[in-house]
């Protein structure tokens, strides 16, 4: 069993608190994301986990065993660097095997395992040369495939993808999935890169200034972010949050009348994802001042105001409506996230 | 770096080389003339007197014998001390800055201070008398006590010449990210696999420029053998001191400065033949 938890941990750098009490906790053979804005704490809190850097205070287990304690050697987890760290001095080969030769392996199972990874992630070519003479790509595909190579239990990737383009990226990504998927590896994947956070993960863990904001699988935190940097880091675009005021356990669109959730105060934030509503008569729902309408092909891009507040919404692509525009929106009451205007959090959905 | 134009960086070069050459290479040729000429003409015989002196066999191997025991220890120590400090955040400067103490003080203020240590007077007595470890005063840097005298000395080149190596290799160790440590240490690498397999190879360039500085040195020791040993233990450079000054013999003392010089040159050589550093396994 390689399930992991994270227990309060804490850490300060001097009186910078980089994490602020986090939890999580990932299952056996899970793919959990942690996906969040620069300088959130991911590296910091993967560093922790790996033991290359203290926690000021909490617990880390990984099957039920206390690790904190424990030098990284003794902690059986592979880890992908966000700068590589792919030695200089080695063969590509010998880099991709440096986890094996730790373990002793025979040289049989090396060269076998050598040339699955590199073969996954296309590096075979360059097995004889040294890691100077790589691309940024390149040497980051190495870095994986050594991690990929001892064929860990648990699997630590800080942004393994970040430096690969847009196609090899999407392959990379699918195979990564696979492979991982097949040998039940526990991964925690660091990126920036919602798509692909969105794309790979079990669960995704959004982080922001050190705490986790929100866990769940994609799909609901995509349709009901816990707080309003969640609803508005994720998606694209993203979430618009319009305050509006609440008369009588009620909000007016238009014509419909929307009710808002217990303990809603004198003004409620609406949360809507841009395309969770449809285009209706002017005044049978939201106001909308169309300023841009970007036709993009596969739909049509609206950026403008809604109560005065800035907002962008996504129509079909047939729709007729053009720059200057003032149209009526119809919410989708299942897509609804309340929030509180003062906490930024939102509602339970079983509460509306 | 350029590629179209390959012989620009050898045109930067060429005033410094060409000043070298005028001030060094002058010199030089003269040198090798005095050592290898008598009264105007080409001949052995300086290097013949040279040869044939009683101190010459010894003091050849006192040179080497000497180089031989303190250069692995200091780079050793070297290694250790800046493995040491690598690790240290605060306080850091301050102790590099003792450590490089040494560093400051002339060879022969070194000699000095280790004869106010080791002669019949000295510290070293006074305690292992006060210790009652020996009786009475002891003798430890005369010609009767080769041993004593050669460990004496040695240990006051590796106290004088150490710090030097020390810098050049914390140089190079702050040249290695520590995540290349820190991947190896994940990946199941003790400390002595990391030390042995991710630091010393990446620091190969600045292990390879302390050895041959530190060799260099080595064969040119002097002052602090003087200070210690006098001619009790000669060594090449006090030969060739003694040769000019005392002789006045300047032939064969300029054949013991050629003697050093190709000596260091040879050296020199086999340490970039085989610490060689490849620019392509560099990070
Ligand atoms: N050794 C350190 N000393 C002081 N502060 C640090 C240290 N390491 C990280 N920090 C700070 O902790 C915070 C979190 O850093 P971390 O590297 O974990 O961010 P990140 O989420 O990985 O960002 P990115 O997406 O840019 O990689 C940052 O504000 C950073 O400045
Ligand atoms: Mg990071």
């Amino acid at each position: 069993m390689a399930n992991i938890v994270i227990d309060r941990i804490r850490k300060a750098f001097g009186a910078f608190e980089a994490l602020k009490e986090v939890s999580l906790t990932i299952n056996d053979g899970e793919f959990v994301s942690l996906l969040g804005p620069s300088g959130c704490g991911k590296t910091t809190l993967l560093r922790i986990i790996a033991g290359l850097e203290t926690a000021t205070a909490g617990d880390i287990r990984i099957g039920d065993r206390s690790i904190i304690g424990l030098p990284p050697k003794e902690r059986g987890l592979a880890m992908v660097f966000q700068n590589y760290a792919v030695f200089p001095h080695m063969t590509v080969y010998e880099n991709v095997a440096f986890g094996l030769r730790m373990q002793k392996a025979d040289e049989a199972r090396v060269k076998k395992q050598v040339e699955k990874a590199a073969g996954l992630l296309h590096i075979e070519p360059y097995l004889d040369r040294y890691p100077n003479k790589l691309s940024g790509g390149q040497r980051q595909r190495v870095a994986v495939a050594r991690a990929l190579a001892v064929e860990p239990k648990v699997l630590l990737m800080d942004e393994p993808l970040s430096n690969l383009d847009a196609l090899l990226r999407l392959e990379m990504r699918t195979e990564l999935k696979t492979v991982l998927q097949a040998a039940g590896t526990t991964t925690i994947y660091v990126t920036h890169d919602q798509t692909e956070a969105m794309g790979l993960s079990d669960r995704i863990a959004v982080m922001h200034g050190g705490v986790v904001e929100q866990v769940g699988d994609p799909v609901e935190i995509y349709n009901h972010p816990a707080t309003r940097f969640v609803g508005g880091f994720i998606g694209n675009p993203p979430m618009n949050f319009i305050t509006v005021p609440v008369e009588r356990g009620h909000v007016a669109a238009g014509a419909e009348q929307l009710s808002v959730p217990q303990g809603a105060g004198d003004s409620v934030v609406l949360g809507l994802r841009g395309e969770a509503v449809a285009l209706v008569p002017r005044e049978a729902g939201l106001e909308m001042q169309v300023r841009v309408a970007e036709p993009m092909g596969s739909h049509l891009l609206l950026t403008g105001s809604i109560q005065g507040q800035p907002a962008r919404v996504v129509l079909p692509p047939s729709e007729a409506v053009r720059s200057g525009d003032v149209i009526g929106l119809r919410p989708d009451r299942n897509r609804i996230t309340w929030l509180s205007p003062e906490s930024g959090k939102s509602y339970p959905p079983s509460a509306a | 770096m350029t590629n179209d134009r390959p012989w620009l960086p050898y045109a930067l070069i060429l005033p410094s080389v060409a000043f070298l050459a005028l001030l060094f290479v002058v010199p030089l040729v003269q040198t090798v003339w005095l050592a290898l000429s008598e009264n105007g003409a080409p001949s052995l015989a300086n290097i013949r007197t040279m040869a044939g002196d009683i101190n010459f066999a010894r003091s050849v191997q006192n040179t080497f014998l000497l180089a031989l025991a303190v250069i692995p220890v200091q780079i050793a120590i070297a290694l250790a001390m800046g493995t040491l400090v690598s690790k240290i955040g605060a306080g850091r400067e301050t102790i590099l800055w003792i450590w490089t103490i040494p560093l400051g003080i002339s060879d022969l203020a070194a000699g000095m201070v280790w004869l106010a240590i080791l002669q019949n007077t000295g510290y070293l007595n006074s305690l292992l008398f006060g210790l009652g470890l020996i009786e009475r005063q002891t003798a430890w840097l005369t010609y009767q006590t080769p041993v004593a005298l050669f460990i004496g000395i040695a240990i006051a080149e590796i106290w004088r010449g150490t710090a030097i190596v020390m810098v050049i290799i914390v140089a190079g160790l702050n040249q290695v990210p520590k995540e290349f440590r820190e991947a190896a240490e994940v990946f199941g690498a003790g400390p002595w696999t990391r030390f042995w397999r991710i630091t010393l190879p990446l620091i190969r360039p600045a292990l390879q420029s302390a050895l041959i500085l530190r060799t260099v040195l080595a064969f040119e020791v002097f002052a602090v053998v003087y200070a210690l040993g006098g001619r009790n233990f000669p060594v090449l450079v006090g030969e060739a001191y003694a040769w000019q000054n005392q002789n006045q013999n300047y032939g064969v003392a300029a054949a013991y400065a050629v003697l050093i010089m190709v000596i260091s040159l040879a050296a020199t050589l086999v340490y970039l033949k085989i610490v060689k550093v490849d620019p392509e396994r560099l990070p």
